[in-house]
């Protein structure tokens, strides 16, 4: 199967009940295998006039409390990120799929890419926290899009699928479950205020047309959900317990694979380039070279460098000039050596090897 | 129920300015659903920004004040979730026309099952008076202080092309006329809107010689010039005075709409 495909399939699995998207290559076989599927399930798929309108009919469903998701590419992420901000401020449960190609602008439609990593993070203005997950195979296309539904309803939060066109064209074998578990959200108990949160920083969720009679708004909001846009403290509060229900959350968030945890060097890689770091260590067999693979990229799970006590370099294949390096080097002593790669094709064992000579 | 049973009276006093004719508007609404017998539980309010996007703050069903020009987006998302939910949404000229024009013209398009009420105050009034899709030629706002130059969106005409069920247009001077094209509004399956001119005394009557609350509304009452009057004018071939404006029903049809509930 496709990894586009097994994505779409792992929305379904996650009980996706809405999708709103707007073609755009390399996502589009997503948005193509949810019309298919979506009617046949009393589902809602629908193709509105741009990803500006895709995102804000996905958290305009996501308020009737479906499972809803759109799917984009770099110029229709630009596009939603007016959005993906109101998503965050009004703790909206969505999954926005994300088949990266080279950018900027219009750049590389049909080639792969890892450029959107910072603005996953910090795209919207303001602000606020996020999740994303980086998967690097077909059956990760799958997992890695239940679990996308699971964060973001648990935590309200939008959640990114950060894929690329290597990965969502590629064909492999998928194993499909009989059944996957998805957290639901937390119900809004009885007099309780709809934006009060708890220990956890997280409000219970009071769906439209249960008579709650809740007010959404994007403007800095009290407990009770209305504007109170001029009151500084509130404001401060509101806007960091956004950002600490992620930061907070991300040892329990945390989705990584550790090989060989006593190597020096060590490669750390998400997404595509992976699949290239497995090659190069299988190439080479007698060395210990270490391996720390994300799945979940934000929040960023610095604990994990710790995995490696004897690490003296980290290096850090990405199809980009070196996005994620940057957040890793600010948690490290060890020495951070990007491996970049920009044009569309993802390393080769080969140059990865040679990188890793040359940290010797 | 009455309709003053559907405020949130909480939130009351609204921001609107002394003299403002949104209030007049949202009052013309809750009647009209007040009217209809529509549970509050049942019914959401959807809005984007400006002075008109307030208005769902001051309702009690659920409500999603959103972001400037997609609340017919968002709305189009809760509509097809959930049809069994009445969406109504409040905007303002410039929300609708200019920065929420594409998402006017193909929620019109789709036909979706909401009513649309536009605040067309010919002004953005919450940042403090810039022009808009339409102001009116000559105008002064405060970004066209020599007298606008652009032509004017004609925001009714606009949704009969691109396709609603429904399409009227009314001031805030006719209240009763309003209310009926409201209620009209949201019995008909598919999109509807109600253009409802309306009064911005602080940013737009202060700079254009309409001083006065009044000054406006008095504008709306006798240049407001009846559709089948217009008809009328035009079957004998006589002038059609320039500076009126045509109020009435402009469609009402049934063609295949979505999110209509089965």
């Amino acid at each position: 199967m496709q990894g586009n495909t097994a994505c779409a399939e792992g929305a379904l699995a996650a009980g996706c009940g809405f999708f709103a998207g707007y073609p755009i290559t390399p996502s589009t076989e997503v948005a193509e295998h949810m019309a298919l599927k979506l009617p046949k399930r009393k589902g809602v798929f629908v193709q509105m006039e741009d990803e500006i309108a895709s995102i804000a009919a996905v958290i305009g469903a996501s308020w009737t409390g479906a499972r809803a998701m759109t799917a984009t590419s770099g110029p229709g992420f630009s596009l939603m990120m007016e959005n993906i901000g109101y998503a965050a401020m009004t703790e909206t449960p969505c999954v926005v799929v994300n088949i990266q190609r080279g950018g900027p602008s219009t750049g590389q439609p049909t080639l792969g890419a890892q450029g959107d990593m910072l603005q996953c993070r910090f795209g919207s203005h303001g602000d606020y926290g996020i999740i994303a997950l980086s998967p690097s195979s077909v059956q990760e296309m799958f997992e890695l899009t239940v679990k996308a539904f699971s964060l973001s309803e648990k935590y309200r939060v939008p959640a990114f699928l950060m894929g690329d066109e290597i990965i969502g064209h590629m064909r492999e074998r998928l194993t499909i479950p009989d059944s996957v578990e998805v957290a639901t959200r937390k119900k809004l108990e009885p007099g309780t205020l709809p934006f009060a949160a708890g220990e956890d920083g997280i409000p219970g969720f009071p769906a439209f047309g249960q008579g709650y009679g809740v007010h959404v708004t994007g403007l800095t909001h009290d407990e009770r959900g209305y504007p109170a846009a001029t009151n500084p403290r509130l404001h401060e509060r509101l806007v960091s317990r956004l950002v600490h229900k992620v930061e907070s959350a991300r040892k329990e968030m945390a989705d990584y694979i550790v090989t060989n945890p006593d190597a020096e060097q060590v490669f750390i890689s998400y997404g595509a380039p992976s699949r290239s770091v497995l090659q190069a260590l299988h190439d080479r067999p007698k060395e210990e070279i270490g391996h720390l693979k994300l799945r979940v990229v934000w929040p960023f799970p610095e604990f994990a460098l710790a995995e490696f006590p004897e690490a003296k370099s980290f290096l850090v294949p990405e199809m980009n000039l070196g996005q994620m390096a940057r957040e890793i080097e600010r948690h490290t002593n060890v020495p951070v050596i990007p491996v970049p790669k920009l044009g569309g094709d993802v390393h080769t064992p080969a140059e990865l090897t040679k990188a890793l000579e040359g940290t010797r | 129920m009455s309709f003053r049973d559907w405020y949130r009276v909480d939130r009351l006093p609204t921001i609107y300015c002394v003299g403002c004719g949104n209030g007049t508007v949202i009052n013309c609404t809750l009647h009209a659903v007040d009217t209809l017998g529509w549970k509050w539980e049942d019914t959401v309010f959807v809005s984007g920004i400006g002075c008109s996007s307030r208005a769902p703050g001051y309702i009690k069903t659920d409500s999603l004040h959103t972001t400037h020009g997609r609340a017919l987006a968002f709305a189009t998302g809760i509509k097809l979730a959930k049809s069994s939910l009445h969406v109504v949404v409040f905007t303002g000229d410039g929300d609708l026309a200019a920065i929420g024009g594409n998402h006017f013209i193909h929620a019109c398009r789709r036909n979706i099952d909401m009513t649309v009420i536009c605040m067309n105050n010919w002004i953005y009034g919450m940042t403090g008076g810039q022009g808009s899709p339409t102001t009116p030629r000559g105008a002064i706002t405060t970004t066209t202080p020599y007298g606008s130059g652009e032509g004017v969106f004609d925001l009714s005409a606009l949704a009969v092309a691109a396709g609603a069920n429904h399409v009227a247009r009314w001031t805030s001077y006719h209240v009763k006329e309003l209310t009926r094209a409201i209620q009209t509004g949201l019995e008909t399956p598919g999109f509807s809107l109600i253009e409802v001119l309306t009064q911005c005394p602080t940013a737009y009557g202060r700079r254009n010689k309409l001083r006065e609350v009044a000054d406006t509304v008095e504008y709306l009452k006798t240049h407001a010039l009846l559709l089948q009057k217009y008809n009328r004018l035009i079957a004998e071939g006589k002038p059609v005075p320039e500076d009126m404006f045509t109020v009435g029903e402009f469609v009402r049809r049934n063609r295949p709409a979505m999110g209509v509930p089965p």
